[in-house]
């Protein structure tokens, strides 16, 4: 924190620096900017570290026959190449159940799964060695496609079923029943710093990691199982990410795998750096999901009854798809109340990579299902799709009971969606881009405004734990550790507020930490948006725990009572008179008090019985919503955002700064999946889009200026940290609005007759064969 | 002729003798200097983690360009001044105003893109004395940031120069790189390889000739890749950038010649003001570093089906001027292209310059069409030039890339068009005509379907444009005056 914010920041006197609520630039800004931040590749080379490469499956699903390695080893700078054969412990890293290799030894089930590695004194020598390996393999059919999966019915886990109320009644009765499907695309992270280990030998054979991931205590766990040596041997240390977004999750224990191998095998440092291409290729990503619905709605557009069959393509193992399809269906429902409502989930197994977290989570996913149905519901009663979304809105104190019969209690929706309607002049914008549509025959606006409610909490109960460890130093200086790793969310930042709050110290004399597993142990996964929930609370209590030795302290040495000891802006006061923070804590250490302590937090009041499909997984609900105003081009497809308002509901911020910074980057990292970011993948199963130049993330002039971002800062009714609300994965569902503002704009191309068939990511391409297939449906019908 | 090549590293003197020629910047700064700032995001010139700036002489003055170091070969660093991320504070540890705008307004998240931001904006705050949000987007096309929504760097960019100005760091760079100017061959040897930067025209034809099987280097946002993603060796390169006749541009009154090293950057200028809308073409062709580097002479040369250059060239009857050991010949753009990859070029024959006609009453319509805007390669690029007396056609071409092996004109469609009626009629048979003329491929870039469909739909565009011209039919023109 040694750059004060000229901007946003402010100091009110009498005040400590960097308290929560004040909107801090992330701690390493400085250090960004000047290129002195040290992620894991920038870390000097030691005397004789080696450096890793992959060899991969060209083959997505065969018998591996032959591996003939001996022209890897002959390559120039090699020093080691291993395989299955050499893994000590167990060849398996899957993080849930089932089996997901380090090196596939006799069957290999996607194109681009490691079959082995080589470490060479060069990048480039370890890069060349690796293509060098002589394959031999028999074919065997590879189920590419989710379409494929479902007619083989071939599943990474049992197909499940939440339900509630009578659907098929209920849609068989209804006045109104709409039936259809959408293709959901996957997304690859595009983190823009690549998977990367650092494995170091230490003595006794032990192991330190330094690795890009959200999930050091997984890394470390994994590492020990594949070396076949006790966790305790391992250890993982994490300063930060150059980006996560999920893909770091479980994504990163295989590179730090193999370079922990490498490293057993050579006792030296080795470095194993992805190149992006074969980062993509080897690394799972958002799950594409295959959606089909039928609905049974009355007049209004009220729904009555609806069936939801979600497809997902998980690749070749389990992963974390149980839990990601898990909360595409949690989120089926987003802001509406479903009172028969069916939800059937498959999960595809593929011959391609392993699919994983990617920010919200399959949430994204299940929210396209009901949003597409409220669209369609909107359009074949000719009203305004924001008239249906209000209609079917969850109500207060009524109608507010999910699928899984949790209560919907205080979730701001019903507000945020009228305040947003009326600051961003829905009604009139409305009005506007009629008219424009009118009188232009090849440029067509259209309009959305959908609401986001997203759970928070991880969905498996017991993940949502917390812990740190906070020394304070004879100075007053104090070492910060805790569970939670930084990709560039801020948790580092936020948690640092929490701990300068409760010492009343400026956040100056907090100093972040890397995240180690020696430090805070058995940690959760960076993730669910839940980390400065957990985190923030466990530093809070591991800051009070010392502060209260040191208010007992100092009651018992200035002899007085605790109830006269208060800390404030630095200095502490006990009865009449004020001693600095550091000069409390000096006399406390020679009065023999421990200034260390471990802080721990579990999340209250969660449960859930996921056979029952019935409980509370969700401590509460983080809501907002958005309105996009889009233009396209009739003739090409070409589309464009013009405008975006939003309103969100991030609690009582702790750094109102970054949580606006998460929901403008979560809002066009979501526009991007929902638009230019296209996975393909050919015939064979080869990824054909593995890199920036054939995977188009939004780059800046995708952006509009006019981006309108309020926080809703209401404080949350739970008691989560300085009642904020959980911000890293709810906005990237904002972006629903951008796709749906393009359906608008599509529809009006035959003046809102018909609904036109549109699927995710809505290219250029797919915006001009959904106007082509609409005016096509209409000519048939007339 | 010398054999070391010489470079100021921020303001320190680099003489380096052994080096291998093919080794990028990024990987000199990262590992050889220790200068670890400069990020590889990507290693193919489209994410800008990697963006550093070069500083070179311009006769007299000195020319600042952000380029991408990931692709960029270390002997080009000959004669400029390198600066990265690492450079752009004060002495003091004060943070430049680009570095101060960013950390104010949240422009970072992870940070890993930030040292590329940084030096994109650090070029521009040398170049321009402000920036709209337009500007902006151009300045910041090849730079990916995959967590902040680029709206807070944005802001930065356009709030920089509200800063106090810092002092000049580094004073005499235009001397010191007088000092280390080159009028000579510059030669390298390492290892099997060897890599020559001739200085004239005549040293390069006779380079090449003695060499026919070298590889030519020109702004390597191609060749690049060939060391970073393929593992090449390239044993022999020749670099054309420092040959100063590849170097110019004449204008005369009936044509614009553009010599084959020129980067786009360069002769983006008089093309846009000579034909507005292929100037919009190189606007949205790569992004900013990779028009600083990339060349016209190169995009033809390398005969890629999307090279974006040739369509608008071809629709304007551009020739190219071949040189071979100093023997020329000029040929028709057209006849340029034998397939996939394939040009007429003979061993050690080069593009000299590209001859560009400058019409006085034809009208160039040229369309890009990308899954995204900025920094995209076109599914299909579409250039057509027509002369219209009254509503008869009297001369018309049409060109298009992404269609077919290499860009080519759509002749039964300019068949149908040629000495007819300008009316939609005309155009829609036309249109249909295309399907004579093309049988696209399907890619990750587009379906068949598609790119055919498109490309009917640009030559619509276009009639629209010049029958109906107060239809709007521009997006992105359309975007930039939108007011909600």
């Amino acid at each position: 924190m040694q750059q004060p914010s000229l901007a946003e920041s402010t100091v009110s006197p009498g005040r400590i620096r960097g308290g929560v609520h004040d909107a801090l630039p992330q701690d390493s800004a400085h250090k960004h900017v000047s290129g002195e931040a040290v992620y894991v590749d920038d870390i000097p080379a030691a005397e004789g570290q080696l450096y890793a490469a992959i060899g991969v499956s060209d083959n997505p699903h065969a018998r591996l026959t032959r591996l003939d390695l001996q022209p890897v080893e002959d390559m120039d700078g090699v020093v080691a190449v291993l395989t299955a054969n050499d893994i000590p412990g167990v060849n398996n890293i899957t993080p849930t159940v089932g089996s997901e290799p380090v090196f596939a030894r006799e069957l290999v089930e996607y194109a681009g799964q490691p079959i082995f590695a080589v470490a060479a004194k060069s990048v480039e020598q370890a890069r060349r060695a690796a293509r060098k390996a002589i394959t031999h393999y028999d074919d065997l059919d590879p189920i590419i496609t989710v379409d494929q999966a479902l007619e083989k019915q071939c599943y990474v886990l049992p197909s499940h079923t939440m339900k509630r109320g009578d659907s098929k009644t209920a849609i068989a009765s209804a006045p109104h029943k709409i039936s259809g499907n959408l293709r959901i695309g996957g997304q690859d992270h595009f983190y823009l710093e690549g998977q990367v280990a650092l494995a170091i030998p230490q003595e006794d054979g032990d192991v330190l990691i330094h690795s890009s991931t959200q999930h050091p205590s997984e890394v470390q766990h994994t590492v020990a199982k594949v070396l076949s040596c006790p966790n305790n041997a391992v250890t993982v240390e994490v300063r930060r990410m150059g980006g996560g977004f999920g893909g770091k999750e479980t994504q990163a224990t295989l590179f730090a795998c193999i370079a922990a191998l490498l490293a057993r095998e050579t006792r030296m440092p080795v470095n194993l750096c992805m190149d992006r291409d074969d980062d993509m290729i080897i690394t799972g990503k958002r799950h594409d999901f295959l959606t089909e619905y039928e609905v049974g709605f009355d007049d209004d557009g009220r729904i009555l009854g609806v069936d939801f069959s979600l497809a997902s393509r998980c690749g070749i193992s389990a992963d974390l798809s149980g839990p990601v399809n898990d909360r595409a269906m949690f989120h089926s429902d987003n802001a509406y109340y479903l009172e028969n409502v069916t939800i059937n989930s498959h999960r595809c197994k593929t011959n391609t990579v392993s699919n994983t977290a990617f920010r919200g989570f399959g949430g994204p996913q299940g929210m396209m299902g009901i949003e597409t149905v409220v669209d369609e519901i909107a359009r074949r009663l000719n009203k305004d799709p924001l008239d249906v979304r209000k209609l079917n809105l969850y109500g207060v104190d009524e109608r507010d009971v999910t699928p899984y019969e949790m209560r919907v209690e205080d979730t701001n929706l019903s507000t945020i969606i009228r305040d947003l309607e009326q600051t961003s002049s829905y009604r009139e914008r409305r009005k506007a881009v009629a008219e424009f549509n009118a009188n232009s025959p090849l440029l067509k606006r259209g309009l959305a405004l959908t609401p986001v409610k997203f759970g928070i909490s991880f969905t498996l109960t017991h993940l949502n734990q917390g812990g740190a460890l906070i020394h304070v130093y004879t100075d007053g200086s104090v070492h910060l550790n805790h569970g939670g790793t930084e990709m560039g969310q801020g948790v580092m930042t936020k948690v640092a507020q929490i701990v300068a709050e409760e010492f009343q110290i400026d956040i100056d004399h907090v100093k972040i930490t890397s995240t180690n597993t020696g430090k805070v142990p058995n940690t959760s996964a960076t993730a669910a948006s839940a980390s400065t929930d957990l985190n923030g609370k466990a530093a809070e209590n591991a800051a009070r725990t010392i502060k209260n030795r040191l208010i007992d302290f100092a009651a018992q040495h200035f002899e007085t009572s605790a109830g006269e000891v208060s800390f404030r802006n630095n200095e502490v006061v006990v009865g009449k008179q004020t001693l600095p923070f550091a000069k409390l804590v000096k006399l406390a250490h020679q009065a023999r008090i421990s200034l260390s302590s471990t802080g721990f937090y579990s999340t209250p009041k969660i449960h859930y019985d996921r056979e029952a499909t019935r409980g509370r997984p969700f401590y509460y609900f983080a809501c907002g919503a958005a309105v996009s105003e889009v233009v396209i081009d009739t003739l090409t497809g070409e589309h464009k955002l013009l405008r975006v308002d939003i309103l969100h509901d991030v609690g009582k911020s702790i750094n109102p700064a970054i949580d606006r910074g998460q929901i403008e980057g979560g809002f066009v990292q979501g526009m991007g999946w929902l638009t230019t970011e296209e996975l393909c993948w050919d015939e064979s199963g080869h990824l054909t889009t593995h890199a920036p130049s054939t995977y188009k993330i939004p780059v800046c002039s995708d952006v509009p200026e006019d981006f309108r971002v309020s926080l809703l800062e209401a404080a949350n009714k739970e008691d989560v940290i300085y009642r904020s609300k959980a911000v890293g994965e709810p906005p990237l569902m904002l972006s629903l609005s951008v796709f749906f503002a393009l359906k608008d704009a599509i529809a009006s191309t035959n003046g809102h007759e018909r609904s036109p068939r549109l699927d995710v990511p809505a290219t250029p391409e797919r915006v001009l064969m959904s106007i082509q297939e609409l005016s096509h449906r209409h000519s048939d019908k007339i | 002729m010398t054999t070391q090549i010489r470079f100021l590293l921020g303001d320190k003197l680099m003489v380096l003798k052994d080096v291998d020629p093919s080794m990028t910047v990024l990987n000199f700064l990262r590992c050889v200097v220790g200068r670890p700032g400069s990020k590889e995001g990507c290693a193919e010139g489209d994410c800008g983690a990697c963006t550093v700036m070069l500083c070179e002489l311009r006769g007299d003055d000195l020319q600042y360009r952000a380029v991408n170091s990931c692709i960029l070969f270390l002997p080009v660093l000959d004669g400029k001044q390198l600066v990265t991320v690492e450079d752009v504070k004060s002495e003091n540890g004060t943070l430049h105003p680009v570095q101060q705008a960013m950390v104010d307004s949240h422009g970072s998240q992870c940070g890993f893109c930030t040292p590329g931001f940084v030096m994109s904006l650090y070029t521009a705050y040398q170049t321009e004395r402000s920036l709209t949000r337009n500007q902006v987007d151009d300045v910041l096309a090849g730079n990916l940031c995959r967590c902040t929504g680029y709206s807070p760097i944005a802001t930065a960019a356009m709030r920089m120069y509200e800063y106090k100005e810092p002092s000049v760091k580094g004073n005499n760079v235009l001397e010191q790189l007088q000092d280390i100017r080159r009028n000579e061959v510059l030669e390298l040897n390492w290892a099997d390889r060897k890599y020559y930067a001739p200085a004239s025209l005549t040293e390069f034809a006779t380079l090449y000739a003695q060499y026919p099987n070298a590889h030519i280097l020109a702004g390597g946002t191609d060749v690049g890749l060939w060391i970073t993603k393929q593992h090449r060796d390239l044993d022999t390169i020749i670099y054309t950038g420092g040959v100063q006749e590849l170097l110019a541009i004449d204008e005369t009154s009936d044509q614009l010649v553009i010599g084959s090293a020129v980067t786009f950057s360069d002769a983006h200028p008089p093309i846009s003001r000579l034909y507005p809308d292929f100037g919009e073409l190189i606007r949205r062709f790569g992004s900013v570093p990779i028009r600083n580097s990339a060349t016209i002479g190169g995009n033809i040369a390398n005969a890629s089906p999307i090279g974006d250059a040739i369509p608008p060239l071809m629709a304007l009857g551009a020739t190219l001027l071949l040189n071979r050991d100093g023997e020329t010949r000029e040929v028709l753009l057209d006849d340029f292209f034998v397939g996939y990859h394939a040009t007429i070029l003979e061993p050690g024959e080069f593009i000299q310059s590209i001859v560009i006609p400058i019409l006085h009453k034809h009208r160039l319509g040229v369309y890009k069409i990308s899954k995204r805007f900025d920094q995209d390669i076109s599914a299909v690029c579409a250039a057509v030039s027509i002369d219209l007396e009254g509503d008869n056609v009297r001369d018309v071409k049409v060109c298009y890339g992404g269609m077919a092996e290499v860009p080519k004109h759509a002749t039964e469609c300019e068949q149908a068009l040629r000495g007819k009626r300008w009316t939609r009629e005309t155009v829609d048979l036309a249109a249909r005509a295309l399907q004579r003329d093309f049988a696209p491929i399907s890619d990750m870039r587009a379906s068949s379907e598609y790119r055919m469909l498109v490309a009917k739909n640009l030559l619509v565009k276009f009639f629209i444009e010049t029958s109906a011209p107060k239809t709007t039919t521009r997006i992105l023109e359309y975007a930039a005056t939108f007011a909600g």
